[in-house]
């Protein structure tokens, strides 16, 4: 069995964005940029199974600029076999993400499409539900556990209130969770050993897909404020001004 | 036209979060109708029917609905969509796992957690962790939305709508509910408090969180929270975690205990009316949203937090 892997560039999780005083975007000019953390948690459930023997290729796709290939480059250098970049300037919407993604699936043919739950950009949290709707499979969001039983897939999602078992028919949709795993480092021989390995190139044309966004974004503004508040010197007087001053106690 | 609202509930009761959802739904301008799917669900439908301002509740009571799977529910929703404009639920994680299939399938670009309706067709919504709010305008004909509750106050009750029953959709049969590890607790829950007492991973241990958060967050009747460190290190259950991943809160009182204050965990919690932190570094960026702080070790700070209050709530 094939597993696809989706992995999204993203501004690098330690970043704090700043919001171009125009109103016009958030600025990324020489900004880190990383794989989408919860994509990295994907590449890595992937890649488990395949050492398990359950699974026997891993394919990376990503969806994005040029420079979306070094996105790809890590997921190589983690231990994935090989890379799809679609080629694309500008905003992607889950949505167009989903409908190329189809179209992937239909030329890989994979048993499993492991995303991440959510891009930590546009904390959508949409294009993993988008393409098992698209492709008429079942969905494991939010996967904490992942066990792959007589060709069932059997997850374990966090809900609201705790946790939830599901079984899945194959093939299936499943997007992770933190807690799914902890990915691993790239060593050094394996970042070399990436260089080597094959990444194709298509562009959404190539699986006619119009990408035209469906949201227009109006207007990008900083949220409110919070002012820093004062530092107490006790709990006594803490407690006195969250009775007094407060009035929340 | 009309604006349909998915239900969160247990069937037996209804969850705060659809009174708070049903606020931003009723802001679209709409004659709004509260879908309940589920199992035995009649006692949820009802009290949906006491909602202020909802025309109608639609209950669709079957076996497939029972767990929230997301391919049932979505054919449901899908069966349902031609008599909608907008499809709206809370962002639970049962309305973030359906929505965006039944936006699919309706070929529709879905407005994850929004935070305000400007207008019937233009949101606000958070993006990079809540550090920059965007305003969108659908293009869509029909909007499919998920709502942002710590945004929205709870619309009331006083209403008396009719429950009409509406057929199911089908199951597609590739999706079965094996078990479920729902945390029974005597505590609000997390995103209905007024006050939440949060722990990070200065903690130390789950022995640890029983023994000075858990005591502190009841002495004040409050939910318990937790950072995404104390829930990988498993001193706190994963329903706990507050922040960009986790749940989004904004409660009277937020105390911060023994966390740092990362970008991900203020974009589920900056919005509380008023946040306390505990923290020994004083340098912690918690303390830059913090109304009041105090530098110190919790070790220490807690049981002293917990005798006040005792004090003060005689
Ligand atoms: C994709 C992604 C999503 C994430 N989502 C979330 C999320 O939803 N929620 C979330 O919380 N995090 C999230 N994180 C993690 C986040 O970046 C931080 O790592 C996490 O919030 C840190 O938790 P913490 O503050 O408990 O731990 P630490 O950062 O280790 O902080 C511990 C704090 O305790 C203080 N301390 C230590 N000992 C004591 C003591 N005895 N008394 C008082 N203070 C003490 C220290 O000074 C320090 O400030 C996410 C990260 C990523 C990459
Ligand atoms: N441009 C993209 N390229 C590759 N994968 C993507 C892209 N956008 C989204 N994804 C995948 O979809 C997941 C959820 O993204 P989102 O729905 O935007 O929150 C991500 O974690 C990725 O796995």
């Amino acid at each position: 069995m094939k597993i696809l892997v989706p992995v999204k560039r993203v501004v690098d999780y330690n970043v704090k964005v700043r919001v171009k005083s125009d109103g016009s975007g958030v600025e990324l000019a020489n900004i880190k940029m990383s794989m989408n953390p919860f994509d990295e948690i994907a590449v890595e459930e992937a890649l488990r199974l395949k050492e398990a023997g359950k699974a026997t290729e891993v394919v990376a796709v990503s969806i994005g600029p040029a420079q979306a290939s070094e996105t790809l480059r890590t997921a190589l250098a983690m231990g994935a076999d090989r890379g799809i970049l679609v080629k694309v300037d500008g905003v992607v919407e889950p949505l167009a993400v989903a409908k190329i993604l189809k179209g992937v699936v239909a030329e890989e043919a994979p048993g499993l499409v492991i995303l991440g739950k959510q891009a930590i950009d546009d904390d959508c949290n949409q294009t993993g539900q988008m393409l098992a709707a698209l492709l008429g499979w079942p969905q494991g969001t939010f996967a904490s556990k992942l066990a792959i039983e007589d060709g069932a897939v059997v997850v374990t999602r966090e809900i609201d209130g705790g946790l939830q078992t599901i079984k899945l028919n194959s093939p299936a949709i499943i997007t992770t969770d933190l807690r799914l795993n902890e990915p691993r480092y790239a060593s050094l021989p394996n970042i070399m050993k990436a260089k080597k390995k094959p990444i194709g190139e298509k562009t959404p044309a190539d699986y006619g897909v119009d990408v035209t966004p469906r949201l227009t974004v109006l207007k990008t503004a900083e949220p409110a404020g919070r002012k820093a508040g004062v530092k107490v010197g006790s709990v006594g007087e803490l407690v006195a001004k969250l009775k007094d001053e407060a009035g929340v106690l | 036209m009309t604006t349909l609202l998915l239900a969160e509930h247990n069937n037996a009761t209804l969850n705060g979060a659809t009174a708070k959802a049903l606020t931003c739904a009723i802001a679209l301008g709409a004659p709004v109708h509260i879908l309940v799917a589920g199992k035995g669900a009649k006692a949820a439908a009802d009290a949906a029917a006491t909602l202020s301002g909802v025309e109608k509740v639609l209950l669709a009571d079957d076996d497939s609905y029972a767990h929230g799977l997301a391919e049932p529910l979505a054919d449901l929703i899908v069966s349902l969509a031609p008599g909608y404009d907008a499809i709206v639920g809370p962002s639970t994680s049962l309305a973030k796992n359906v929505l965006p299939r039944v936006a699919a399938l309706l070929d529709v670009m879905q407005v994850s957690d929004v935070m305000a309706v400007v207008a019937p067709d233009t949101f606000e919504r958070p993006i990079y962790a809540g550090n920059a709010i965007q305003t969108v305008k659908s293009t869509d004909a029909k909007k499919v939305m998920t709502v942002r509750t710590a945004s929205f106050s709870a619309t009331g009750e006083g209403g008396s709508a009719a429950v009409e029953s509406v057929a199911a959709a089908g199951n597609p049969g590739i999706s079965t509910f094996l078990e479920e590890a729902i945390s029974a607790s005597d505590r609000p829950e997390l995103t209905a408090a007024k006050i939440i007492v949060s722990g990070g991973r200065a903690v130390g241990s789950r022995e640890k969180f029983a023994e000075l958060i858990e005591p502190l967050a009841d002495a004040l009747g409050a939910a318990v929270g937790a950072s995404r460190a104390a829930v990988d290190a498993g001193y706190a259950p994963n329903d706990w975690q507050v922040g960009q991943t986790g749940k989004v809160v904004a409660p009277e009182l937020y105390i911060a205990l023994g966390i740092s204050g990362a970008i991900q965990h203020l974009a589920g919690m900056k919005d509380s009316k008023v946040i306390v932190a505990v923290n020994k570094d004083e340098e912690a960026p918690i303390f830059q949203v913090a109304d009041y702080g105090i530098v110190g070790d919790i070790n220490t700070v807690i049981p002293e937090l917990k005798a006040e209050i005792a004090k003060v709530k005689g």
